[in-house]
């Protein structure tokens, strides 16, 4: 334990000396935390609509004045034909096409329905998805607009409608941003438990030190211990500055307990530190610790839930995030953050990061050796 | 009858097809400074990472300070001390903290650590330099600091892998006084050098050519028995033949 007071006095008086880490742990999580919400949105506006009026009636008018006023159409262009308005999307000027028929105005007056098509460019799959789905329900708004006038005349009884109303919970305004602003904190723990550790040992692997401390009687787990132990607490900082700046700037409080926020980042940090040091045993230089480092945030990230949901991916995806921490963390944030779950709900994410953190470590320790 | 501290018994080490160190055999004695040449690639720092437990022999046996180099390695760590070829103090440490740390990872209490290193720093004229950090000492001083932090917790032997590496005569001249204090000392030294000057300094010397020993005596007798008039001269006549190149 003596050996061990000796390693973290050098471990602290190093990192101080290395703005670039200080740097990472410090400003880092601020700039994003800042930036990266506003820019990481899931909102689709300015959609780029191109119009098809062939009807050019009065229904046909208040349709187009209803959707432009919408706020997340731009009408780009009325073209005079489909196949005109194919050439906008095409070259990209448009994404959506909205064609009305000829003689739109006259089916719906005689036979009390009429057809309208809408085209979508589906390169960007989140911007079509969501435009069409705002195009159908504006078009289904405008239906039941026409339905309200007709109800005045007693010859046409009105047509029975469902309507579906629903309430968020937990997040009542949908704001993307209390939503996004707990996930990014998670991915900037995720850097700093992947990279820190593993470029700091392996960074000792390359000038040669990590020797003169193997051929030392250190035992491997003060070595370890030792590594695992500033990052551990460097973590815990960015944590902090990290709910700092989300109450500051975007007023986000947690729900729930912040004291069960800390204690999952904790176990949370030494499985991630756990990879690290596993990336570590396995790379003799720093570039290869970093492109392994990549690859192994990316796939825990992209199979995190940050950006896409878990329940809807593949089963072979879904067993993948069993064992990826980021995923449990990110969850928990949330549940947390935006429902206030207590530590019973956590109860099995906390476990199952606490045998991953114990996996991951124990692999580490058995792959580093002093001797080879 | 002085007290055997290494004694190497057909030490080998394979790397696949490769031979590094071939069936090597000797001993050394207590406060002895034995030099271990050989040119490069001979299987000099080889041999030497398997005596400080750095690097797991093929075959053969061999014991430092007593306890057996596929065992005990722990044990040995604790009674030696090493410097490797690659510089191996933290430059963004001062003078002070190298010491401090490599001195504590040895196990040895604050206070004595404390009292120690003014002792050291006033011998090495390193006093004025206790917080510089060490990048920005010459390399001089540099390498007289890492042999000082090598033998700090007063090891039984130390490993010098061409400790001298690219330093000024003088500065050598004072690097070999040092290891003279520590050998009066008691303090065994094993030492590889790629310098004859340095060869001469030693008590006994051994020279290496691809992964076998092919001599080992005294400076003095090596000359007598290879006619030479320098240690020079015998190292080059027993390397021209080797097949192993630079």
């Amino acid at each position: 334990m003596k050996q061990l007071s000796f390693l973290l006095e050098k471990e602290f008086r190093q990192v101080f000396r290395n703005p670039a880490i200080l740097r990472s742990v410090l400003v880092m999580p601020i700039i994003q935390l800042i930036i990266f919400p506003f820019a990481a949105n899931y909102e689709v506006k300015n959609v780029y609509l191109s119009m098809v009026d062939n009807d050019h009636s009065s229904y046909s008018q208040k349709f187009i004045s209803k959707i432009t006023s919408s706020g997340y159409f731009i009408l780009t262009d009325y073209s005079p034909s489909y196949n005109k308005a194919m050439e906008s999307i095409e070259s990209d000027k448009a994404d959506l096409i909205i064609e009305i028929p000829y003689g739109f105005e006259k089916e719906l007056v005689k036979e009390n329905k009429a057809a309208m098509l809408i085209a979508v460019n589906a390169v960007n799959g989140a911007k079509a998805n969501l435009g069409g789905a705002y195009a159908a329900n504006i078009i289904r708004d405008f239906n039941k607009e026409i339905q309200m006038q007709w109800m005045t005349f007693p010859a046409f009884n009105a047509i029975p409608t469902i309507e579906i109303t629903s309430s968020n919970w937990y997040n009542p305004t949908m704001n993307y941003k209390e939503f996004m602003v707990p996930g990014i904190l998670v991915t900037l723990l995720t850097m700093i438990g992947t990279f820190l550790a593993s470029l700091n040992i392996v960074h000792e692997k390359e000038i040669g030190t990590i020797e003169q401390i193997n051929v030392s009687p250190i035992s491997k787990s003060t070595f370890i211990l030792g590594k695992l132990i500033p990052f551990w607490i460097m973590g815990l900082v960015t944590l902090t500055i990290g709910l700092l700046v989300s109450r500051l700037f975007y007023g986000i409080v947690p729900v729930g307990n912040i004291a069960l926020i800390y204690l999952f980042a904790m176990v949370f940090l030494l499985a991630l530190l756990g990879v690290g040091l596993l990336i570590s045993t396995y790379a003799e230089t720093q570039t290869q610790a970093t492109f392994v480092g990549f690859f192994v945030m990316m796939v825990f990230m992209l199979l995190g839930g940050l950006y896409t949901s878990i329940d809807s991916m593949p089963d072979w995806a879904k067993w993948i995030t069993k064992v990826n921490p980021v995923a449990y963390f990110i969850e928990v944030m949330r549940m947390i953050v935006l429902k206030g779950s207590g530590f019973a709900d956590i109860k099995y994410h906390l476990l199952s990061v606490l045998g991953l953190a114990v996996v991951f470590n124990s692999w580490a320790i058995m792959n580093y050796h002093k001797r080879s | 009858m002085t007290e055997t501290v290494i004694t190497a018994d057909k030490l080998t080490k394979k790397f696949g097809d490769f031979i590094a160190t071939n069936e090597i055999s000797f001993e050394v004695k207590k406060g002895e400074i034995f030099g271990f040449l050989g040119a490069n690639g001979a299987g000099k720092t080889t041999a030497m990472r398997m005596f400080c437990g750095l690097l797991m022999p093929s075959s053969g046996a061999a014991s430092v300070a007593g306890f057996d180099v596929y065992k005990q390695t722990e044990q040995i760590k604790k009674s030696i001390g090493y410097m490797s070829q690659r510089f191996s103090l933290y430059e963004d440490l001062t003078v002070k903290e190298n010491i401090r740390f490599y001195a504590g990872i040895y196990g040895m209490s604050r206070s004595a650590i404390k009292e120690k290193s003014v002792l050291l720093l006033n011998q090495l004229n390193l006093s004025g330099e206790v917080n510089t950090l060490v990048k920005s000492l010459p390399l001089g001083w540099k390498q007289k600091l890492a042999f000082s932090v090598a033998i700090f917790h007063e090891p039984k032997i130390v490993f010098l892998d061409e400790p001298t590496g690219g330093v000024d005569p003088i500065t050598r001249r004072e690097f070999w006084n040092l290891i003279y204090q520590a050998a009066e000392r008691g303090i065994t030294i094993f030492v590889t050098t790629h310098y004859m000057d340095e060869a001469e300094y030693c008590n006994r010397v051994s020279i290496m050519v691809d992964g076998k020993i092919e001599a080992l005596d005294t400076p003095r007798n090596l000359k007598k028995t290879y006619a030479a008039k320098s240690m020079d001269e015998v190292f080059l006549q027993l390397v021209r033949g080797a097949k192993r190149g630079e």
